[in-house]
């Protein structure tokens, strides 16, 4: 058995495996931070910035999912200051594409309007960007909406890592990145797609959806795809 | 006392949050014995007047005509609240956004027509080239998201404002 290290989460002290990260020790003890990329099974990219911590001694924040836990390291996972950066993350994604809650299949079951419910947001305080963007709707049983997409890029692991055909990329830079199937193919056109589906399960927004739904009709069980990794571990 | 005057008006949004507001039901009451609606969609007046408390502004910013109201309601009343999300995001009218305006009205009113095909131009206001919510054309005091808002939150809000005191919203309310 590996030596467990001491860690200090919100004052309380929490025995830790080494290799494990904050957030991942802060989850198995119940202690909540919020994470949007993030998803058990999954290797940890630190893209949303919503798991963002204060670390003793560090002067900069932290995030969480991409942080290995150390010997005598204490966290904060809640603070004024923390909560007044998570707001400004999750504004930016709503100002950075079209997220029209009223018409989207996933309205009431979305992970960036329920975050954004629970960190109190009324109204988002920076000019919205308006790009026109495009759905593509070639594949015979599932749609992708560039409109709805936050590059959380839980897709593009989840068809890496548990389904092996690394069917999706994302392609460009900064505020110009873009989802990709097949290196620019259209998804339906996409060769390497095994049509699993987990890619939509995997998304927590209504970027990614089954075919046939109306508003508020599409669920998601991203947790599926994460037993799925823990069952194959060990073989 | 003096009962508070409340205006409210539609902008380019589809009615639907004036709708919640009269599904309020007997909470309609309440705030009437606390003040007038002084203008609106169901009141006779035909211009904004002086010195109202509330003015309840649905629908984003999307022609000259509606800048013109927001820039009136603004200017007289005390407190401006955006009702819904049309008027907090922009929500469904700016969905056009990336579209150029003369692009958008010709594919709607040419392409699209089948009898007498011509983009309208009497007795319309002219489209900005975006519609925006509200928060982009004037000062807003208060955000109530939702599409439409519970009527429950919009009797809470006017209740509170009514009372002199600012409506806390935390984590009561959602987009869509």
């Amino acid at each position: 058995m590996t030596e467990k290290v001491k860690v200090r989460i919100d004052g309380e002290v929490i025995a830790a495996t080494p290799g494990q990260t904050i957030l991942e020790v802060a989850r198995a003890n119940n202690k909540y931070i919020p994470a949007l990329c993030y998803m058990e099974g999954l290797s940890a990219v630190g893209a949303c910035r919503l798991c963002m911590v204060e670390v003793s001694g560090v002067a900069r924040l932290l995030p969480a999912c991409t942080t290995p836990v150390q010997e005598g390291l204490a966290v904060t996972t809640s603070s004024p200051h923390l909560q007044s950066y998570r707001k400004i993350a999750l504004e930016l994604l709503f100002a950075e594409r079209n997220h029209v809650c009223a018409v989207c299949v996933s309205s009431g079951h979305c992970e960036l309007q329920a975050l954004a419910q629970d960190h109190g947001i009324t109204h988002i305080r920076y000019p919205y960007n308006y790009p026109r963007l495009t759905v593509d709707t070639t594949h015979p049983r599932f749609v992708l909406d560039h409109n709805r997409c936050v590059l959380c890029s839980r897709c593009v692991r989840t068809c890496a890592e548990i389904e092996g055909a690394h069917v999706w990329d994302i392609a460009g830079r900064g505020i110009h990145s873009r989802l990709v199937s097949e290196l620019q193919r259209p998804w339906g056109e996409a060769t390497t797609c095994t049509s699993c589906g987990k890619c939509v399960q995997a998304c927590p927004t209504g970027a990614m959806a089954e075919k046939g739904w109306g508003v508020e009709e599409m669920t998601k069980q991203p947790a599926v795809l994460s037993r799925l990794t823990s069952m194959r571990e060990g073989r | 006392m003096d009962k508070r005057k409340i205006g409210t008006c539609w902008l380019d949004g589809c009615s639907g949050c004036h709708m919640s507001l009269l599904d309020m039901d007997e909470g309609i009451v309440a705030v009437l014995k606390k003040a007038d609606i002084v203008f609106g969609p169901l009141v006779d007046a035909q211009e904004w007047p002086e010195g109202v408390d509330v003015a309840v502004i649905e629908g984003a910013v999307s022609s000259q005509d509606d800048l013109k109201l927001a820039q009136t309601a603004r200017a007289r009343s005390h407190v401006v609240v955006a009702l819904g999300d049309c008027a907090v995001t922009g929500n469904v009218p700016s969905m056009r956004n990336g579209i150029p305006t003369r692009k958008l009205l010709e594919r709607v009113y040419v392409e699209g027509a089948t009898e007498r095909p011509g983009v309208p131009t009497d007795g319309v206001p002219a489209l900005l080239k975006r519609a925006e919510p509200l928060q982009a054309a004037i000062k807003v005091d208060v955000h109530v998201p939702g599409c439409p808002p519970k009527p429950d939150a919009i009797l809470f809000v006017l209740s509170e404002l009514l009372e002199g005191r600012e409506p806390d919203l935390d984590s009561k309310l959602r987009f869509g």
